[in-house]
């Protein structure tokens, strides 16, 4: 039975995985012992409950447990990694390279020091979305402290060459931070293999609970240290004060450990069905799919449907289907996603991309469902698009002088 | 953000979606919006040379829904209308009849620009000078 509403939006958050759940669900009655307590045995379950999560977060990515730094969630881990750094490292410099398509948490965090002094190169990405290297080694200078390049880009599923950018980082002498938000627990991540420095992912984004996050900081070759962000009580080695979420922490312990068994099955599975969803989608006219195919997330596809702007396209089926669109028709925001932008879509097919972000419980009949809906859709707004009525009569568009408004 | 019922109905059974032959005398064609800005419409009136009323109106929008469905509405309050009346047809009533939310007031606002469009361009095929408009409200 096909169950409805489809969610495909899998890039913003996930659901619960019930085995998540289910492991935390004695950290809110029984055992809600405060793991800083060590006085106690309310304190001591909980901080062996914090111990194991963090032993099953630090082996999905290759990490020691020591190096899992506990947050909130991604945004406070890439403020703390990235100003954690510019701080700490203050004495050796001041420049910090990142790129165009960083997740706001980053790029606003950078525009952040930047007012402070910091200098800060925003790399451009090429029109598949990937960096390029030789900007990147060409941007390093003596002053260089950090690089912080995304693993997996949140709009397009692109995966950055990350092995090769910690490569020039640490030629350079600099420290290499990734925001793998989209990417840990996805595929696989291993900070030693790929020479990753400090790190920042959440659990929500695997099956876990909204609110918790870690961020991974390197303790040997070299022995990376961020200032604290959050002072208090000097959890967390000092790197971030604050009472341990235990539930929370226990479910991204689970999540860590349920991607890691289920992560070969759930890639050959979802991204099947993502295969089966964007090849049909593709046999639509004037479709384009954004971002590198060979170097992309197995669960996400972006495509650009020109000539309908991509608002109006998802009202056709959201009461249905949920999914994300490039496009922000409101007058606070005429401006469609900055990361198509960046590869340097035009503005109409910016405005008229969807996001489909599919995930652990997708299913084969909701893929169809969901090639039907938005194939007709697009040939019914088509058939209401004066661009498309151009396009059909052979006008170029970009020949046209718009009035903007 | 939710739609309005109204919205809704515009977006999936659109009234009068369509062209006009450009090149008639008696049709009147505004094309307004961009593609950078996530919209466009064109809005085309046919007007009766004896009558004066507009009988026929027809859109095609590429936008969101509520650009849909304030071009929709529009060509639905047009027919049958004056060209003297329709240039006082104000962005606010296609506003407050398709409850449209602040941030979809420049929807609103293209229609009315369509239809004054629209109306300068049949006035200028039959020798009428162009129409000046004060702006819209945004």
């Amino acid at each position: 039975m096909l169950k409805l509403p489809i969610y495909l939006d899998h890039n913003s958050t996930t659901p619960m995985d019930p085995r998540v759940l289910e492991a935390m669900l004695p950290y809110f009655l029984e055992n809600f012992g405060n793991a800083a307590s060590r006085n106690h045995s309310f304190g001591w379950q909980a901080e062996e409950a914090v111990d194991y999560a963090r032993e099953q977060i630090a082996q999905l990515i290759g990490a020691d447990p020591k190096e899992i730094i506990f947050t909130s969630g991604a945004t406070e881990g890439n403020n703390l990694g990235i100003k954690g750094v510019y701080e700490m490292y203050a004495s050796k410099g001041n420049h910090i390279i990142t790129s165009t398509t960083e997740h706001k948490a980053v790029l606003d965090t950078c525009k952040h020091l930047e007012k402070l002094g910091a200098e800060v190169t925003y790399l451009e990405v090429q029109p598949d979305g990937l960096i390029d290297l030789k900007q990147l080694e060409a941007a390093m200078k003596p002053t260089t402290i950090l690089v912080a390049i995304m693993y997996a880009n949140n709009e397009i599923g692109v995966i950055q060459p990350v092995k090769e950018i910690a490569a020039i980082a640490k030629k350079h002498g600099a420290l290499f931070f990734t925001d793998a938000v989209q990417a840990v627990g996805k595929i696989p991540v291993d900070v030693i293999a790929d020479g990753i420095d400090i790190m920042s992912f959440t659990a929500h984004k695997m099956y876990g609970p909204k609110g918790v996050g870690a961020l991974y900081v390197r303790r040997k070759n070299p022995r990376v240290k961020v200032t604290a962000q959050i002072d208090g009580g000097g959890h967390e080695r000092g790197m971030r004060s604050g009472t341990l979420n235990v539930p929370g922490i226990v479910g991204f312990g689970k999540a860590a450990e349920i991607a890691k068994t289920d992560m070969a099955g759930d890639t050959e599975r979802v991204s099947k069905l993502r295969d089966k969803l964007e090849n049909a989608l593709k046999q639509i006219d004037e479709t384009y799919v954004n971002g590198n195919p060979a170097h992309r997330l197995p669960h996400v596809s972006n495509i650009s449907f020109k000539y309908v702007e991509g608002e109006g396209l998802m009202m056709g089926f959201n009461k249905d289907i949920a999914l994300s669109s490039g496009s922000a028709c409101t007058s606070a925001s005429l401006e469609p996603s900055y990361v198509l932008k960046a590869l340097g879509l035009g503005d109409d097919l910016a405005h008229s991309s969807l996001r489909f972000g599919l995930g652990r419980y997708t299913t084969e009949e909701q893929i169809d469902y969901t090639i039907k809906a938005v194939t007709d859709t697009v040939l019914k707004l088509r058939e209401m698009s004066p661009l498309w009525e151009m396009f059909k009569e052979g006008i170029d568009i970009d020949s046209i002088q718009w009035a903007h408004h | 953000m939710a739609y309005s019922d109204k919205v809704i109905d515009h977006y999936s059974n659109p009234k009068n979606v369509g062209t006009l032959d450009k090149a008639s005398k008696s049709v009147g064609t505004g094309l307004v919006g961009a593609p950078e800005c996530g919209d466009v419409m064109r809005l085309q009136i046919e007007v009766d040379e004896a009558t004066g009323l507009i009988t026929d109106a027809k859109f095609k929008t590429f936008g969101c829904g509520s650009a849909i469905a304030s071009s929709s509405l529009a060509t639905e309050w047009l027919k049958g209308k004056t060209i003297d009346e329709a240039v006082k047809i104000d962005n606010m009533d296609l506003v407050e009849e398709l409850n449209l939310p602040p941030v979809k007031i420049h929807c609103s606002v293209l229609a009315e620009d369509a239809i004054k469009a629209a109306i300068n361009d049949f006035r200028v095929k039959n020798g009428l000078a162009e129409l000046v408009f004060e702006q819209s409200h945004v």
